[in-house]
């Protein structure tokens, strides 16, 4: 029985909603090598769904095809109860998936707010007339968007560096802009790579208290890749494991720390 | 000192989204507005209409809508000049097809062929970045002149060639032409590039510069936040050739009074692309000092040893020139080279918070 079943309340009182995404069947080749093969698996609303497996085992490739960076050959994705027909990445994001990158990918030459207002960009609107008389619509988009940006600098306590060029930020804390960026765009589906790839124990504990606090505050549906058992094991509801493509294990994290082919994949078997 | 933000808070986010949200900036710039529209004018010669005050504006636009492609979207190009020739060419089209046109308009609306064809040179873009880009807009570069040269259409088949400028009236006003006065030019190229720019200011700062400098900087990421790279890319084709167009035309029709095919060559290009650079790309301030360090440097150089009662051979004096701007040129971009700009902006950084170092 898995513990985020549509209408069950965890113990932390959040309610898990119904199916948000569903991945049907997918299979994803380049040339001869098989990337993902046939693998299917939901995303419910409100949870945190985590992706695990050793490397190369598909799990980043697997991301790109829910934000639409690449198209699977075979199956089908489903975003909130209807077929998705193949799109560009652009498309994907103003259905309301945001995500963020295992190696950063913030735009260095700009400052933070800049990065978080750019995150906004799916809500504006204003011709491009309006804009270069920054008068009318222009000019109340961004001054409305400016306020929620805000709220999202606030959030992830990151006010103090909200107008310093990104390129001069330690890595942590860019992480946490990429981050900001992702969520400035109100995402229904949240998608993180290796959110706390290279952080030392702090920084993870600060990322993870974020990660939760989104999911809790906003009721985001976050899906994650990451390494550290620890973390995923502490924060998702729902546990993939991905192993050469394949699909080993799905399931509460309990379930997943106790199936032996995750355990074999993980520490290997005699043969 | 007296350049500092202290005291000056912001209570709104429109405030702080001001276009100078420190008053000193608002004060500075009032200054040179008034310098450029009623100082220079009134006291300017004609040696510096020419010379100086009306090819540095001329430039700093053309450099001004390289830096849209360039410095924001990220785009690589050295088909400047070629653009140019197409607002000069559509220019001469406009007026000497319809000779009732106001010559403003003319200039205004020439910038709209060349933004089509921007557009159509920016093709490349969607698949090729960076050097690979920069050359195949050198193919424009080379296709446009030759164009201008075969196509006896665009000259109205004269015999020389080249295209001369008419004696054309606006508002009752000699506006271009040999029978034009320099001050009347040099305030409808003041008017035009003040408006261009200040368009160009709100662009830049808006929804429209975040998508062009998100491209620049990290083209995968702005796409899987919603930019739509085919448009982001062509639309900052399309400005930047607008404004390259319009500089073209005022290039021809206020500043030259003629032009043959081969003045919108390569070494055109390659000179506003300096200005750019050494201004600093990303920048809208940088152009104008890019402009004044390249155009009128050479200039004031030029005329300093007669002003110093100093005797020279001339052709001395054009080589002592060359070099002293050359090395200036590798001084500022070791100094700096993230250009002029940037020095300025660091300058200011220090100045608001002086005498303390944090």
């Amino acid at each position: 029985m898995l513990d985020a079943t549509e209408g069950h309340t965890t113990a932390d009182g959040r309610k898990i909603g119904p199916v948000v995404m569903e991945m049907k069947n997918i299979t994803l080749r380049f040339g001869g090598v098989v990337a993902i093969e046939n693998i299917s698996f939901d995303i419910r609303e409100g949870e945190i769904r985590a992706i695990i497996g050793p490397n190369g085992a598909g799990k980043s490739s697997m991301l790109n095809v829910v934000s639409g960076f690449y198209t699977p050959q075979e199956g089908e994705v489903w975003f909130r109860g209807q077929p998705r027909p193949p799109m560009k990445p652009y498309q994907v994001a103003r259905q309301g998936i945001a995500r963020t990158f295992q190696n950063i990918a913030l735009f260095e030459g700009m400052t933070v707010l800049d990065n978080v207002m750019t995150g906004r960009l799916t809500h504006m609107k204003a011709g491009l007339f309006s804009q270069a008389l920054w008068k009318g619509r222009a000019e109340a988009e961004e001054t409305a968007n400016r306020e929620i940006a805000e709220r999202v600098i606030d959030f992830l306590e990151i006010q103090a560096i909200r107008k310093t060029p990104v390129s001069r930020l330690p890595y942590g804390l860019k992480k946490r802009v990429e981050l900001a960026r992702a969520l400035a765009a109100e995402p229904k589906l949240l998608l993180l790579d290796e959110p706390m790839a290279g952080m030392n124990v702090e920084e993870k504990e600060d990322m993870s208290r974020f990660i939760l606090d989104v999911n809790d505050e906003f009721g985001t549906t976050i899906a994650l890749i990451e390494h550290d058992m620890g973390v995923v094991m502490d924060l998702s509801d729902r546990v993939v494991v991905m192993d050469y493509g394949k699909k080993i294990g799905d399931g509460t994290p309990d379930e997943v720390r106790n199936n032996q082919e995750v355990i074999d994949a993980y520490l290997g078997v005699q043969h | 000192m007296f350049y500092r933000a202290a005291g000056q808070f912001k209570t709104s986010y429109r405030a702080d989204q001001a276009l100078f949200p420190v008053r000193q900036d608002a004060m500075l710039l009032g200054f040179i507005l008034i310098l450029a529209w009623v100082v220079f004018p009134l006291t300017a010669s004609e040696f510096a209409f020419q010379t100086l005050l009306i090819p540095i504006l001329i430039y700093s636009l053309a450099a001004l809508g390289l830096n849209i492609l360039t410095g924001y979207a990220g785009q690589l190009s050295l088909g400047t000049a070629a653009f140019m020739g197409v607002g000069a060419y559509a220019c001469y089209k406009m007026v000497t097809l319809m000779p009732w046109m106001s010559p403003v308009v003319a200039i205004l609306l020439s910038g709209v062929f060349s933004a089509g064809i921007g557009v159509v040179f920016g093709i490349p873009s969607l698949r090729i970045k960076g050097f690979y880009l920069a050359i195949a807009t050198l193919a424009a570069q080379f296709f446009l002149v030759w164009l201008f040269e075969k196509w006896a259409w665009l000259y109205n088949y004269n015999a020389s060639g080249a295209i001369q400028v008419p004696n054309l009236q606006s508002f009752g006003v000699y506006v271009s032409g040999p029978q034009a006065t320099s001050m009347v030019q040099y305030y409808v190229v003041l008017a035009v590039v003040t408006l261009l720019t200040w368009v160009c200011i709100n662009l830049t700062r808006g929804t429209t510069g975040r998508i062009w400098k998100a491209t620049r900087d990290m083209d995968f990421a702005a796409e899987l936040i919603g930019i739509n790279l085919m448009k982001s890319k062509l639309g900052a084709f399309a400005v930047s050739s607008y404004i390259v167009g319009v500089a073209g035309a005022l290039f021809v029709f206020m500043w030259r009074g003629a032009a043959e095919p081969n003045l919108f060559d390569v070494p055109l290009s390659f000179r506003i692309l300096f200005i750019a650079i050494i201004g600093g790309l990303g920048s809208i301030l940088g152009n104008y000092l890019g402009a004044i360090l390249i155009v009128g440097l050479p200039v004031i150089l030029g005329v300093l040893p007669e002003v110093l009662g100093m005797q020279t051979d001339s052709a001395l004096a054009e080589h002592l020139n060359t070099m002293i701007v050359g090395a200036l040129i590798i001084f500022f971009l070791i100094v700096e080279p993230h250009g002029l700009a940037q020095l300025w902006r660091l300058i200011r950084e220090k100045l608001v918070i002086w005498p303390f170092p944090h």
